[in-house]
C-alpha cells in the first residue's frame, strides 16, 4: 500500500540521515587532528577582498616583533592569508603594497601596517586590510543623489537577492497555510542547505565534489530532514493538539538547538564555496555582474517556473493550492491533507536549501545566514501573505528590491531593518498582504 | 571534578544580578503572556530601551542618575505604544513578528557605527552609572559564605534589584487580583466574550503590554548599572527566548513563576557551564570533541532543546502554571 | 408565563407582516447592510426594523446568513455597506465593545465562558462602570471595594434567579453546556442591557432544560427589555416570539406573528427549497 511504502521509504531516509549527521559529527574532528601540529601554534589571519576585483591573491605580508620579521604569509585565490607566529603576544603586521595587483589599492594607501595586535593564548587573531574604493558614505556622499550606474547594479543585485529570499520563503509560507504553524526554525533549514553543499564540495572536509552535485545532495538531505521534521516532531505534536503558541515555542527552541549546533561544527568563520570563491565581474555598460549571480538567478527562475507549473497545472498543485487556502474544506472534499502537508514540508525544506546554497555562494557560507535571512523572509511571507501559494514570489522580490535599493541612500549595515520596518508598516495598512484574505489576520 | 565548585557557582548566579535582571524582565512578559495571552517575543528590545535611554541621558545629555533612570523608563513606555498601537490589533503570529522585528530593528540602530555619536555603536556608552555606586551605603569589603560571596558592590547593586523585585511582585499581585487584572485574564481566556460586555480589549492590551515593557526597561537598567556600561551584546534577540524558558519553568501565569524560574535558569546555566568546563581539561575524552570556546554555543543549543523539553513534556514548569496557549 | 401562540402582542398590532414593514416603536433600524465574502453574497437586507420591548425570533434555513447579519450588527464583523442604529444612536463603524456598552448586548452559538475564570468572576466582568478596571485606579483598592461589593450582591441575586448561586466559586469550564447557557445569559443581564441578542440559546441543551430556558427568555421581556434571538427550532420559536423574521440566501423574505408566518408559502419553500427534487418518473 502507498502508505506502507512511504512508512518504509522515510524510515530508510531517516537512517542515512542519522548516519550523514554522524558522518559530520566525526569528520571535521578527524581533520583537525590530521594536520594540527602542536596546540600551542597561534595564527594572525585575514582576507583582502576588492569590491570590484573581487578576492585578491598574491599579496605578502608578515608579522614583526619589535624590528624582528617572526612570520610571512602570502594571499591564496581565496584572498585569505594566515601567518603563523611564535605564540601569543603583541605584534605589527605590515602589507606589501607593491605586491597588490594592478588596480587594487588600500583604501587608506598611508596605512601599510597594523600596530599593536594582540594574539592571545590559542587563539587565532583576525586583522583587516581595507582595500577599494570607500565603501561607506560619507556625510557628504549620502546627500549626493544615487548616480544611475549605482541605481542598475543595486537593481540588479536586488532581482538576485529578490529570488533567494522567494526560494527560501516558499516552505514557510505553505506550511502556515496548511498547518498554521509560523515555523521559527524556517532559517535552520536555509543554513542547512548551505552547510551540506559546503561539506560535500570541500575538498579538506568532504569528497570535494562540484557544487551542483554536493547541492543536489543537500537539496535532497534537506527534503528529507523535512519529513523527518513533519513526521517526527509537528504531526505528533498537532495530532496532541498542542495549540498554535506553544508549537511557535517549540519551533523556537528547535531553532537554537539547530543553529548552535551547527556553530559548533562548522565554526564562526566566512568561508566560499571551492568553486565560486573569486570570480571576475563582467562588465556590461553600467551593470557590473558576476557570473555566479547569473547562475543563481537562471536556477532560481527555473525553479520558481517548475514550482509554478506544479501548482497550476497538476492535482498534487491543486491540492496544496487548495490546502494552503483552507484545510477543513480540502479536507473535506476527499484531499489526502496528510499527505499533502508532507509533501509541503518536503518541498519547502529543498526550496530553503536551495535558498541557502544560492545565498552562500554569492556571499560565502556562514552558521548563521538563514538566521539572519528569517526576518527578511518573515518579511516576505507576510508581505506576499501569510499561507498564499505565490506570495512569497512576490514578497520575496519585493524584499530583495527595497532591501538592495535602500542601501543608496543609508548604510548597508540597515540594509534589512529597512525591510523589516516595512513589514511593521504593512501589517498596519494591510496585514493579509498583497494576495492574502483579510479574514485570516485578527 | 568539583562539584562542590559547581554548586557554589550556580547558587551565585541565581541570586546574582543577570538573574535579578530576568526576574523583573520575565515577570513583565508574564503579564504580557500569562495574563493577558500576549505572544511578545520582543521582551529584550525593552531591555534595550531602558538601558539605552538612561545611558544616553546620562552621557550625551548630562543628565543626573535619577533622571536618566526615568528617561529609560519613559522610553519603553514610548516603545511600547509605539509597538502596540498597531500591532495589538493583530493575531498571536504576527504580533509575534512585529515584536521579534522590533527587537532586531533595536539591535541594529544601536549597534550600528552611523550613529556612534549617539549609541557608542559597537562598543556601547560606557562608565554613565558611577554615582549609583557613590551612594553605596555597604562599607567595603567582601560577605558571604564560603565560595558564594560578592563584593560591596556587586552587594549593593544586588539588594536595590531585589527590593525591585518585592516591588515589581507586589504591584503585579495588586494589579492581577483587581478588577483591572480581571479583565486581562478574560481577554487570555477569550476576547470576544470580553467584547461582548463592553470592555474595550485594545486598550487593555496595550496597557499590559506598557507595564509589562516598564518592568523590562528596569531590568535592563539593572543590567546596564551592574556593568556601568550600556552594551549592545547584552540586548540580542535571542535573550527573550531565555526569559521564555525562565517563564515557562516557574510556571506560567503564577505571581512567583518568573522569579522561581530565573533563579532556576540561571543556576542551571552558569552549573552547566561550569560542568562542561571542567570536562574538557586536556586529556578527558570530551576534549576532543569540544573545545573551550565552543561552550557558549553549546549552552545556547542546550537552552534550545531545554525550551523545547519544557513545552512538549512539561509545560506547566514548576508551579503549576497555565500551558502557554490556548487548547485547539 | 407564555403567550398563546398567534396573538400578536398589543404594541404591533395593526402592523401588516410583509419584509421590511416599519415598526410603531423601532429599536433598531437597519439599512442596507450587505456582507460580501468571496464574491457570495451572504447578507443582503434592505430595510429591517426590529420592534422595542418584544421578542423576536429571526428564523430560516441554513446558509440564510442569520449568523453573519446577528455578527453585523453587534460589531463582530464590518458589512460592505449599509447603515443601522440602535435607540437612535448610529452604529455604523462602532465596535463591538461600543455597541455593547450602548445597551445591545449578545451571547453565542458555542458559549463563551470564561473557562478559567469562576462563575462569580464572570458575572463580576460583566459589570459596568468598574473603577477598578482603570489601571491606576486598580492599584488603589479602596477605590473599588465597595463597588465590588454591590455588583457581588447583584451577581449572586441574577445567579440565584438561573440557579447557579450554588456554583459561584466553581470555574466555569465545569458547568455542563445548560448551565453554560445559563450563565452567559445571566451575565449578559449584568451589563443591564436594552436588547437581548441570544445566539441560538436552544441549541445542545438538553429537553429538560429547555423550558426553564423559555421561562427565562420571556421574563426578560416581561421586565421591559426587548429580545432577539436566531433559532432553529419551530416549536420554541412558535412558543415564545412574539414577531418572526425569514431569512433565506442573505435577505429577508418574510415578516410577521409566529403562525401567520409559517403558513407562508415562501417561507415554506424556501426552508424545503434546496431539498425539491423533481422525479420525472412519478407524476406530480
Amino acid at each position: 500500500m502507498k502508505s506502507d511504502l512511504a512508512q518504509r521509504l522515510v524510515r530508510g531516509a531517516m537512517v542515512v540521515l542519522l548516519a550523514v549527521l554522524a558522518g559530520l559529527a566525526v569528520i571535521p574532528v578527524a581533520s583537525a587532528q590530521e594536520g594540527d601540529p602542536a596546540e600551542a601554534e597561534v595564527a594572525i589571519f585575514g582576507a583582502l577582498d576588492d569590491a570590484e576585483h573581487g578576492l585578491v591573491e598574491g599579496v605578502e605580508l608578515e608579522a614583526l616583533l619589535g624590528e624582528e620579521v617572526v612570520g610571512t604569509a602570502t594571499s591564496d585565490e581565496n584572498g585569505e592569508f594566515r601567518i603563523v607566529v611564535p605564540g601569543p603576544g603583541t605584534y605589527r603586521v605590515r602589507l606589501d603594497p607593491t605586491t597588490l595587483p594592478e588596480g587594487v589599492s588600500l583604501r587608506d594607501p598611508e596605512r601599510t601596517e597594523l600596530e599593536a595586535v594582540r594574539v592571545l593564548e590559542g587563539r587565532d587573531k583576525r586583522v583587516v586590510f581595507a582595500l577599494g574604493e570607500r565603501a561607506r558614505p560619507r556625510p557628504d556622499d549620502v546627500a549626493r543623489p544615487p548616480s544611475g550606474n549605482r541605481v542598475v547594479n543595486r537593481l540588479w543585485t536586488g532581482l538576485v537577492v529578490g529570488i533567494v529570499i522567494a526560494l527560501s520563503s516558499i516552505g514557510l509560507s505553505l506550511v502556515f497555510g496548511t498547518t498554521r504553524l509560523v515555523n521559527f526554525a524556517h532559517g535552520e533549514m536555509v543554513t542547512l542547505g548551505a552547510l551540506l553543499g559546503w561539506f560535500f564540495s570541500s575538498g579538506t572536509v568532504g569528497p570535494g565534489w562540484s557544487l551542483f552535485i554536493a547541492g543536489a545532495i543537500a537539496v535532497a538531505l534537506s527534503g528529507l530532514f523535512g519529513a523527518v521534521q513533519d513526521r517526527l516532531l509537528w504531526r505528533p505534536l498537532l495530532d496532541r493538539r498542542t495549540d498554535l503558541i506553544s508549537l511557535m515555542i517549540v519551533s523556537i527552541g528547535l531553532a537554537m538547538l539547530l543553529r548552535y549546533t551547527f556553530t559548533v561544527f562548522f565554526g564562526s568563520n566566512v568561508r566560499p564555496f571551492r568553486e565560486y570563491a573569486a570570480q571576475a565581474p563582467w562588465v556590461w555598460g553600467p551593470l557590473v555582474l558576476r557570473p555566479k549571480q547569473l547562475v543563481v538567478l537562471a536556477i532560481g527562475v527555473v525553479v520558481i517556473a517548475l514550482y509554478a507549473l506544479v501548482l497550476q497545472k497538476t492535482r498534487l498543485g491543486t491540492a496544496i493550492r487548495a490546502t494552503s487556502d483552507n484545510r477543513d474544506l480540502a479536507e473535506s472534499s476527499g484531499i489526502n491533507v496528510t499527505r499533502v502537508v508532507l509533501i509541503v514540508w518536503v518541498a519547502g525544506s529543498a526550496l530553503a536549501a536551495l535558498g541557502g546554497l544560492s545565498f552562500a555562494t554569492l556571499y560565502g557560507v556562514e552558521w548563521d545566514i538563514g538566521f539572519r535571512l528569517l526576518l527578511p523572509i518573515f518579511a516576505a511571507v507576510v508581505l506576499g501573505g501569510l499561507g498564499t501559494a505565490y506570495g512569497p514570489l512576490v514578497g520575496g522580490l519585493a524584499i530583495g528590491l527595497v532591501s538592495e535599493l535602500s542601501t543608496l541612500w543609508v548604510p548597508a549595515e540597515f540594509k534589512f531593518a529597512w525591510a523589516l520596518f516595512g513589514l511593521i508598516i504593512l501589517l498596519l495598512i494591510r496585514p493579509q498582504g498583497l494576495l492574502g484574505r483579510p479574514e485570516r489576520v485578527g | 571534578m568539583d562539584l562542590v565548585q559547581v554548586l557554589t557557582d550556580g547558587l551565585r548566579a541565581a541570586v546574582g544580578v543577570p538573574a535579578i535582571a530576568y526576574a523583573l524582565a520575565v515577570i513583565g512578559l508574564n503579564v504580557h503572556f500569562g495574563y493577558t495571552g500576549l505572544f511578545n517575543i520582543g521582551q529584550i528590545g525593552f531591555l534595550a530601551a531602558g538601558a539605552y535611554g538612561a545611558g544616553i541621558s546620562a552621557s550625551l545629555w548630562g543628565w543626573p542618575l535619577p533622571l536618566a533612570i526615568l528617561a529609560g523608563v519613559v522610553a519603553a513606555v514610548l516603545l511600547g505604544l509605539l509597538l502596540g498601537l498597531p500591532a495589538l490589533r493583530l493575531r498571536a503570529e504576527y504580533l509575534a513578528i512585529v515584536t521579534i522585528s522590533a527587537s532586531e530593528i533595536i539591535r541594529i540602530t544601536v549597534r550600528s557605527t552611523s550613529v556612534e555619536g549617539v549609541t557608542g555603536g559597537p562598543q556601547g556608552i560606557g562608565r554613565w552609572a558611577s554615582s549609583f555606586y557613590d551612594i553605596n551605603p555597604i562599607p567595603s569589603g567582601k560577605y558571604g559564605i564560603g565560595r558564594i560571596a560578592f563584593n560591596h558592590r556587586e552587594l549593593w547593586v544586588m539588594l536595590v534589584g531585589w527590593a525591585l523585585v518585592a516591588l515589581a511582585v507586589l504591584v503585579t499581585w495588586l494589579l492581577v487580583r483587581s478588577p483591572w487584572g480581571r479583565v486581562l485574564r478574560s481577554i487570555r481566556d477569550d476576547e470576544d466574550a470580553a467584547r461582548s460586555l463592553g470592555k474595550n480589549v485594545y486598550a487593555f492590551k496595550v496597557q499590559s503590554l506598557v507595564y509589562g515593557g516598564v518592568l523590562g526597561a528596569l531590568a535592563g537598567l539593572l543590567l546596564a548599572i551592574n556593568a556601568n556600561y550600556t552594551t549592545p551584546g547584552e540586548y540580542q534577540t535571542v535573550f527573550t527566548f531565555y526569559m521564555y524558558v525562565a517563564l515557562i519553568l516557574g510556571g506560567i501565569g503564577k505571581l512567583f513563576g518568573p522569579v522561581l524560574g530565573s533563579m532556576l535558569f540561571w543556576f542551571t546555566l552558569q552549573a552547566t557551564d561550569v560542568l562542561l568546563r571542567q570536562l574538557i581539561q586536556p586529556g578527558s575524552w570530551a576534549a576532543t570533541y569540544i573545545e573551550q570556546r565552543d561552550i557558549g554555543q553549546l549552552r545556547l543549543a542546550l537552552v534550545g532543546l531545554a525550551l523545547m523539553l519544557l513545552v512538549i513534556f512539561r509545560p506547566q514548569g514548576v508551579l503549576g502554571g497555565r500551558s502557554p496557549g490556548k487548547a485547539q | 408565563m407564555t403567550e398563546p401562540t398567534g396573538r400578536r402582542p398589543g404594541s404591533l398590532a395593526g402592523v401588516e407582516g410583509r419584509p421590511g414593514v416599519p415598526k410603531p416603536d423601532p429599536l433598531v433600524v437597519a439599512d442596507g447592510i450587505t456582507r460580501t465574502f468571496g464574491g457570495l453574497k451572504a447578507v443582503d437586507v434592505e430595510h429591517l426594523e426590529i420592534q422595542r420591548g418584544v421578542i423576536t425570533a429571526l428564523i430560516g434555513p441554513n446558509g440564510a446568513g442569520k449568523t453573519t447579519f446577528f455578527n453585523l450588527l453587534t460589531g463582530f464583523d464590518r458589512p460592505q455597506a449599509g447603515t443601522w442604529s440602535f435607540d437612535g444612536h448610529d452604529l455604523t463603524g462602532l465596535r463591538a465593545h461600543q455597541i455593547a456598552r450602548l445597551g445591545m448586548v449578545r451571547t453565542f452559538q458555542l458559549t463563551k465562558v470564561l473557562a478559567e475564570m469562576s462563575v462569580l468572576d464572570n458575572m463580576l466582568l460583566a459589570s459596568r462602570d468598574n473603577p477598578g478596571e482603570r489601571f491606576f485606579g486598580a492599584l488603589v483598592p479602596g477605590r473599588w471595594r465597595q463597588h465590588e461589593r454591590e455588583r457581588e450582591e447583584r451577581a449572586r441575586d441574577l445567579l440565584r434567579k438561573v440557579g447557579l448561586d450554588a456554583k459561584a466559586q466553581d470555574l466555569a469550564g465545569t458547568l455542563s453546556g445548560g448551565q453554560r447557557k445559563l450563565l452567559e445569559m445571566a451575565r449578559a443581564l449584568m451589563v443591564e442591557p436594552s436588547l437581548v441578542m441570544l445566539d441560538e440559546p436552544m441549541a445542545g441543551v438538553n429537553p429538560a432544560l429547555t423550558q426553564s430556558l423559555l421561562g427565562h427568555i420571556t421574563a426578560l421581556r416581561d421586565e421591559g427589555r426587548s429580545v432577539l434571538f436566531v433559532e432553529h427550532d419551530m416549536e420554541v420559536v412558535h412558543e415564545i416570539s412574539d414577531w418572526v423574521v425569514v431569512m433565506a440566501e442573505g435577505r429577508v423574505i418574510a415578516e410577521g406573528p409566529p403562525a401567520q408566518v409559517t403558513a407562508d408559502p415562501v417561507v415554506i419553500d424556501a426552508y424545503l427549497g434546496t431539498a425539491h427534487h423533481r422525479d420525472p418518473e412519478i407524476p406530480r
